[in-house]
């Protein structure tokens, strides 16, 4: 019977974690992981075309709006603040704060991506750059054309979650992991952002 | 409920589905028993499609100048026979293994995230349909640009494959790009392959999350079964790779959709570039076809030798390892596409270093069974089938490391060799291994051992006499991909001996599942321990309760089980313990008969209701100048985020969802 007086309480699914790393968190890690080499391919995707010689003009690098990108930067940047304070008032269990700074996150996600449709707009009817004028342009909008879905990803989960507190009167308990997870990919999308500015907007260049 | 917190009351879209029998029961379940069934009868399903096309292939090349198919359909078949294999039959029926053993080998409940592996089948399920549902919507006028080019698309040519894709299963660029395979065929493979490429990605989280943080107590990472090890080194390989192709699957998609240049040459596009993309994820895929047949292979081997496995350590790392050189070799697919000679040679050096992984795993198996009491039952015969099979394809493997002899092989059928001995002989192999093996763990009967004996008799020899030729007939430098070869070259002898041998293969398919009907219901009763087995999924019950384990178990060991059935004298011999019968009834009464309550996640509608939204929005993509197009993309993408929003206002487990210990006495 030594076998059986050892073995651990029946315990519910979920509860256990060998790592002691809740396992919607870990898979969220996991899932991010991967995301980092879906936009590390299309980055680099672009960098091989940008200054590739001889493509239909304007190169991306010859149209960029520098002060206004960096407007839009400051924007999502200051989305990652609110969506700390969100995270930080739900663990304080302030329900009224968190759904302030849930919306204000998606407001500010919201105004980026509005930033970008601006953007793409302004690259099409004022400088002639569409998808198909050249591989360097068709990388640069799906680049940025997938950043910026995975804003409106990240917008939509936060106004559910919004919704679901206003629903219920606030996030129960089980629900504060969700504001983190939420957050995490939040911040993700953010760092991304900050690579894809850096690299893809100030240092790339296009031939002379 | 252990938790005291009163539940937010969810308000969800459909009532909770309740069914444990019959269809619905099957559509709405999260048991990752049930959905390794589900991906095990799927897959075996497309195993059957692309066998007979592969059995239409051989037919057309039995001969010298054969007319049997159009040159057309020759290209449709070889494309859908490669995909269908690769994503459709080897890719789930792994996933089927691990869903149905991972958290019986690491002492879990369930899966990390139930619902979420749910998605992942459905989603896999459709985009094999969706794939083959080209075939329904095929526009034989589109690709009248291309008329005469040699062995390729005139209208004329084609009949009933009008619409199936056929570029290759790597359609390579240009070939497959909007200039050159107008028309929408190729789109069903590439963004089917796109849905097939999501389903994997989220069994790829799952699966390492279950990994990392389901296990038992006392279930450290080197004990886990080899089995376990390779299935974590697949899912990052998945977790890493899919990412890349699915950028690459993309860019195609925006070419051919929507006037993108990526591919276009005459406009600074780059067709090279598609080749590293598709082989950036395509060669770490094959570690991905291969791994999880080394893992079965590394359990039966030990079982039936009565040893342990030889060199557990080495065997795992040397997993590891050939994970990660499997993402620097890529470019030796491409060392005829005119590469710089620095990279010929790095590529070069990489992929014979991959030989030293695979030796060292191959050392271990033979020395796995040296010296051991050796049961040659049907599962060992398949796995040892495998081990020599794959030294075979393994050694004609290296040769293409060598760059100039490469140049000599590349697309000669000897690379058609090469990739089947390690696949079939390989892979596949392993797999029916698998199958003879786990069987008591579905059914609680044994396979009847005399005709699988026959099925392996009849595979080995089908399968040698089917693809041996051909390395031969690629030495004498018959080209792959074409559907006719010219008499006066004594092709034909070969050829002929290959088809017989297809057919040969097809026969022991047959008699395997004669044999699986048959044992399913007349099969001999197992009992807890039929093959005297060393890992703890065999310390429950059989068929598997729906529980998994009546208690969770603690490892205490390595080959935990066995440990608990012998000892070793002084000489170091394994003895079994007196108590160790008496061990395996109390086992099989304890497992029956759960003393607490447990939860089990309920079932869920809203996994099949997202998985559904996907194939919506591919249709609409591919239709998407016209109206209908526009409005399936909205429709699609509205059911999947509407489907996500009520699964994450549901929670996993109903108040009521526990199985109830009479159910359980039931069972």
């Amino acid at each position: 019977m030594t076998d059986v007086a050892q073995t651990a309480p029946a315990d519910t699914h979920g509860e256990h974690e060998s790592t002691g790393i809740e396992i919607r968190k870990l898979g969220m890690w996991v899932f991010l992981s991967s995301e980092f080499l879906f936009f590390g391919a299309l980055i680099t995707n672009y960098l091989l075309f940008a200054s590739r010689p001889g493509l239909a003009r304007p190169y991306p690098a010859e149209i960029y709006d520098i002060p206004f990108t960096s407007v839009s930067s400051f924007v999502l940047l200051m989305s990652s603040l609110t969506m700390v304070l969100a995270h930080h008032a739900i663990e304080r269990g302030d329900q009224a704060g968190t759904r302030t700074w849930l919306l204000a996150t998606a407001m500010l996600g919201s105004l980026f991506i509005g930033g970008q449709v601006f953007e793409f707009t302004d690259f099409v009817l004022e400088y002639g750059m569409k998808l198909t004028t050249s591989p360097a342009a068709s990388a640069f909008f799906v680049l940025t054309g997938f950043h910026g879905l995975h804003v409106l990803v990240g917008v939509l989960m936060l106004f559910s979650l919004y919704g679901m507190s206003r629903r219920m009167g606030g996030l129960s308990p089980k629900h504060h992991l969700n504001v983190e997870l939420v957050g995490l990919y939040w911040h993700f999308v953010d760092i991304i952002w900050i690579v894809i500015f850096t690299v893809v907007y100030l240092i790339s260049k296009a031939p002379v | 409920m252990t938790t005291t917190a009163a539940r937010p009351t969810a308000t969800t879209i459909f009532r909770r589905p309740k069914a444990t029998t019959g269809f619905w029961s099957w559509i709405t379940t999260v048991d990752h028993k049930r959905i390794g069934i589900m991906y095990g009868y799927t897959a075996f399903v497309f195993f059957i499609i692309g066998g007979i096309e592969a059995l239409l292939i051989r037919i057309q090349l039995a001969q010298p100048n054969m007319e049997f198919i159009t040159a057309a359909e020759y290209n449709a078949l070889f494309t859908t026979h490669a995909v269908t294999m690769i994503f459709l039959f080897v890719m789930p029926v792994s996933a089927a293994f691990v869903n149905y053993l991972l958290p019986l080998m690491i002492g879990a409940r369930d899966v990390a995230f139930p619902r979420m592996n749910a998605l992942s089948y459905w989603i896999f399920l459709f985009g094999g349909i969706f794939i083959y549902s080209a075939i329904l919507f095929s526009d034989v006028t589109a690709p009248a640009g291309i008329q005469g080019v040699p062995g390729n698309l005139d209208p004329s040519d084609q009949t009933f494959l009008g619409g199936i894709p056929s570029g290759g299963w790597f359609l390579y660029q240009p070939n497959a790009g909007p200039v050159f395979s107008p028309g929408r065929a190729i789109d069903f493979a590439v963004i089917g392959i796109q849905i097939l490429g999501v389903a994997s990605l989220i069994a790829s989280v799952n699966f390492i999350v279950t990994i990392f943080n389901m296990r038992a107590k006392g279930m450290r990472l080197l004990r886990m079964p080899v089995m376990v090890w390779m299935t974590l080194v697949v899912q990052f390989l998945l977790l890493f790779s899919l990412p890349i192709i699915a950028i690459a699957l993309f860019m195609v998609m925006f070419d051919r959709q929507f006037g993108t240049l990526f591919f276009d040459a005459t406009a600074g596009g780059d067709p090279i570039l598609w080749q590293h993309l598709f082989w950036l994820f395509g060669h770490p895929e094959v570690y991905v076809l291969i791994l999880p047949a080394m893992g079965i292979v590394s359990e039966i081997l030990p079982v039936f030798s009565k040893k342990p496995l030889f060199g557990y350590p080495a065997v795992v790392f040397a997993g590891a390892g050939i994970g990660f050189l499997g993402f620097g070799v890529w470019a030796h697919h491409m060392f005829a596409s005119g590469i710089t000679q620095v990279a010929q040679a790095a590529f070069g050096l990489a992929t014979m270093t991959i030989a030293i992984p695979t030796g060292i795993k191959i050392f271990n198996w033979i020395g796995t069974m040296w010296g051991g009491k050796i049961r040659f039952t049907t599962p060992m015969l398949f796995a040892i089938g495998f081990v020599a099979m794959f030294v075979i394809g393994g050694l004609s493997g290296v040769t293409h490391a060598v760059v100039p002899s490469d140049w000599q092989q590349t697309d000669t059928y000897w690379i058609v060799a090469h990739f089947h001995y390690v696949l079939f002989g390989g892979a596949v192999f392993g797999i029916f291994a698998g199958l003879y093996y786990w069987f008591p763990k579905l059914t609680g009967r044994v396979m009847n051992e005399k005709l699988g004996k026959v099925h392996f008799w009849v595979m080995f020899i089908g399968f040698n006499l089917t693809f041996a030729p051909m390395h031969w007939l690629g030495l004498q430098g018959m080209v792959r991909r074409t559907w006719q070869y010219p008499e006066g070259l004594n092709l034909g002898p070969w050829n002929l001996a290959s088809t017989i041998g297809a057919f040969v293969i097809a026969l022991s398919v047959v008699i395997f599942m004669v044999n699986w009907a048959r044992s399913r219901r007349h099969g001999e009763p197992s009992g807890l321990d039929p093959w005297d087995a060393r890992t703890i999924e065999w310390t429950i019950p059989n068929p598997t309760p729906e529980y998994n384990f009546a208690r969770p178990p603690v490892v205490r060991s390595l080959d935990d089980f066995w440990h608990r059935k012998y000892t070793t004298d002084e000489e170091g011999r394994a003895v079994r313990r007196p108590e160790a019968d008496e061990l395996i009834a109390r086992l099989d009464e304890e497992g029956r008969n759960p003393t607490e309550p447990i939860h089990l996640p309920s079932p869920s509608y809203f996994p099949i209701i997202a998985a559904a939204g996907l194939p919506l929005i591919g249709y609409g993509i591919i239709f998407h100048t016209s109206t209908v197009g526009k409005l399936l993309i909205a429709f699609g993408a509205i059911v999947t985020i509407a489907a996500l929003l009520g699964w994450g206002m549901e929670p996993l487990e109903e108040e009521h969802g526990e199985l109830s210990l009479e159910t359980a006495e039931a069972h």
